[in-house]
């Protein structure tokens, strides 16, 4: 099977101003990033702010030009195809709904805005369609001509879903989207979200930095650190057995709602790395309590590291398979 | 009766009231809270937003919007009466006596002075010290909050630190003068969870160290579970239960705590890709006059009595839940 959604060696840097007198830095935001996402999957990305994950997620949305590498979709690059291409088949959910929804604007209007944009239809089948997948979110028709300030938090961010879904779009790439909202509503979105990847038949790319939602909703989860992918596995296998140190220190911070557990200690120190200066090696070794004496020289590589493992890890503590042969390098025998 | 518990309370909350007038009417934040805190405790305050819980810690620190108005049957900071007491004399308790670490470290750190004059500035205020003796009680102090090198980092300013650092330095500031009582509101909510780990750690152990009360504002339920000896859980304004960490975790009375206990996801607990449990409905509106139960639009089990007042039930110093189920249906 062939990835629906893909991302080959994406580089993404940005120009910071160094000062009056200093040259500009580049800040490597995304670092060189592989991912395939498949048709039905949820693909979860974590890591920490400041990692690249939502830098990532709009060069998958097209909305960002990569520096290098590409985004593919059904192998197509994105970057020879239009906006509005791109954005039928592919549509963003936003953290904030406060921000990401126009005050000014009905919900129905809201909603449309992407029939609208694309010519689908007049404005009454449009505010019909519309309509209709306000009340498949979850809002009642009622409340069509109303204004987002009318809302709750929760209201909004299913708005911000229903324009998302108008359009019927493949892929959804959800960025952080219930991490402005309290836990009972961020329980009702989460419902949601999962009823209507089986009812459209869709597939997620979910990011989040709550581990807990993550191995709630996600099938698969790439772990980033630095604008890197440092491992990528199936959920249940990344949550049972985490083989990066910086996973693992991830999964041990996660605060399950256990009294008499205590506070896990990390192990990770406080050398937080500056991104615009990262760390020589592996730019997590200045943290890692695993550290080898090759992690501060060596960049490892993201691979499969045994025959039976189900996903990849950068990190020296795993070395990798070697790679199978091509045959023009092993020639014709005589 | 002045029993041996009531005495060792280091603050002792009753009936506390905050309202604020608005265009709309008189919102009442918080409506009639009793809690208190003993030497070496930590109690966690736990409500989604809304639910007055910064309000509550703000009254108690004196610190509300002159918008607000505060009442209270009673209102002691070790043994002394705070609604009484003069605002010098509060002044005076502040940053000495209690102290308070804010949730966003980089808007509660003045950007234009050094690490170092924020530091020192509320010691060499309260306890008439020298600016040396100010200096080496901050590089004591950054050293116990594990900072390193913590002479230089006294020149810095906040925006040279990281989240996480910054945090520390609330921490620090916050115990320069010893304080008896640490209010905390929602201090790891906006790092990440690795440095969310560290802090909350690094709170606890404090804690432990110098026997301090502790006063824990939070919406994480995680949180409160790894760090609260005591649990208040509020909701629209009221204290709907409270009692121990483990009582309210392991058998929660009220249905709107049993409701956020199940919408939360929890890694080897909850199925993936399962059903969370839902709180239907919202908040009701905090602006005039509530009846009755606070949650009960929102409750499966709501009955025609929930409109009329609701006490609290239980053991007087044990568990306590505002329902009027003595058990709630499985």
């Amino acid at each position: 099977m062939s990835a629906l959604l893909q991302a080959h060696g994406l580089t993404r840097t940005f120009k910071m101003s160094g000062g009056l007198f200093r040259a500009n830095r580049l800040l490597h935001a995304v670092n060189g990033v592989d991912l395939a996402i498949y048709k039905g999957d949820v693909l979860g990305i974590v890591g920490e702010s400041g990692c690249g994950k939502s830098t990532l997620a709009r060069m998958l949305l097209g909305l960002t030009p990569p520096s290098s590498g590409s985004v593919t979709l059904d192998g197509q690059d994105i970057h020879t195809m239009s906006r509005q291409a791109v954005a039928r088949r592919v549509q963003p959910v936003f953290q904030d709904p406060y921000s990401s929804l126009n005050p000014r604007r009905t919900l129905a209007s809201i909603v449309a805005l992407p029939l609208e944009v694309h010519a689908m239809g007049n404005a009454s089948a449009r505010r019909v369609k519309a309509i209709d997948m306000l009340e498949r979110v979850g809002l009642p028709a009622r409340l069509a001509d109303h204004t987002p300030g009318q809302l709750s938090g929760g209201q909004r961010q299913r708005v911000a879903i229903a324009r998302a879904l108008v359009m019927r779009p493949e892929v959804v790439i959800c960025d952080e989207p219930t991490s402005a909202l309290d836990v009972s509503v961020q329980a009702q979105i989460l419902n949601l979200l999962l009823d209507l990847r089986s009812e459209f038949n869709l597939t997620y790319v979910f990011i989040s930095h709550n581990l807990a939602v993550v191995e709630h909703i996600a099938t698969e989860v790439a772990v980033m650190y630095l604008g890197k992918v440092v491992e990528q596995s199936p959920t249940a296998a990344l949550f049972t057995q985490p083989r990066h140190p910086y996973t693992q220190a991830l999964l041990a911070s996660v605060l399950t709602p256990e009294p008499g557990l205590g506070i896990p200690e990390t192990g990770l120190g406080l050398t937080f790395p500056d991104p615009l200066n990262p760390p020589a090696g592996c730019s997590f070794h200045p943290r890692c309590p695993q550290r080898l004496a090759q992690c501060a020289s060596a960049i490892p590589v993201l691979g499969r590291f045994a025959e039976q493992a189900s996903g990849r890890v950068a990190c020296h503590l795993y070395p990798l398979l070697p790679r199978p042969l091509t045959r023009s390098v092993t020639g014709p025998t005589p | 009766m002045m029993t041996e518990e009531v005495h060792d309370r280091i603050l002792d909350v009753e009936n506390l009231s905050v309202d604020i007038a608005t265009r709309h009417g008189t919102l009442h934040a918080v409506r009639q809270i009793s809690l208190h805190v003993k030497r070496g405790e930590t109690l966690c305050i736990v409500g989604e937003s809304g639910c007055g819980k910064s309000m509550t810690s703000l009254a108690i620190m004196g610190l509300l919007p002159k918008t607000a108005h505060r009442a209270a049957d009673r209102l002691t900071f070790m043994g002394e009466n705070l609604s009484r007491a003069s605002p010098q004399r509060v002044n005076a308790l502040r940053g000495s006596h209690m102290a308070m670490i804010f949730q966003e470290p980089m808007t509660a750190l003045n950007p234009a002075y050094t690490i170092g004059e924020q530091l020192m500035e509320s010691y060499i205020h309260h306890r008439k010290s020298t600016k040396i003796q100010a200096r080496d009680r901050a590089i004591e102090l950054l050293g116990k909050v594990g900072i390193a090198s913590a002479a230089e980092r006294l020149d810095q300013y906040p925006h040279q630190l990281s989240g996480g650092l910054r945090q520390r330095v609330m921490i620090a500031m916050a115990l320069m003068c010893g304080p008896d009582l640490l209010v905390a509101d929602e201090p790891s909510t906006a790092l990440d969870v690795t440095i969310q780990a560290q802090i909350l750690r690094l709170l606890a152990d404090l804690q432990k160290e110098l026997g301090i009360a502790m006063v824990l504002i939070t919406h994480d339920l995680g949180v409160v579970a790894r760090i609260a000896h005591r649990v208040v859980v509020m909701y629209a304004g009221e204290v709907v239960e409270e009692g121990s960490a483990i009582e309210l975790f392991s058998t929660p009375h009220h249905p709107y705590t049993r409701g956020l206990l199940r919408c939360i996801p929890v890694p080897g607990r909850t199925v993936p890709g399962g059903k969370l449990g839902l709180i239907p409905g919202t908040v009701p509106s905090l602006i005039g006059e509530l009846e009755g139960c606070s949650f009960r639009e929102r409750c499966e089990f709501a009955q025609p009595r929930c409109a009329e007042t609701v006490d609290m039930r239980g053991e007087p110093a044990g568990q306590r839940w505002r329902c009027i189920l003595e058990e709630l249906p499985a």
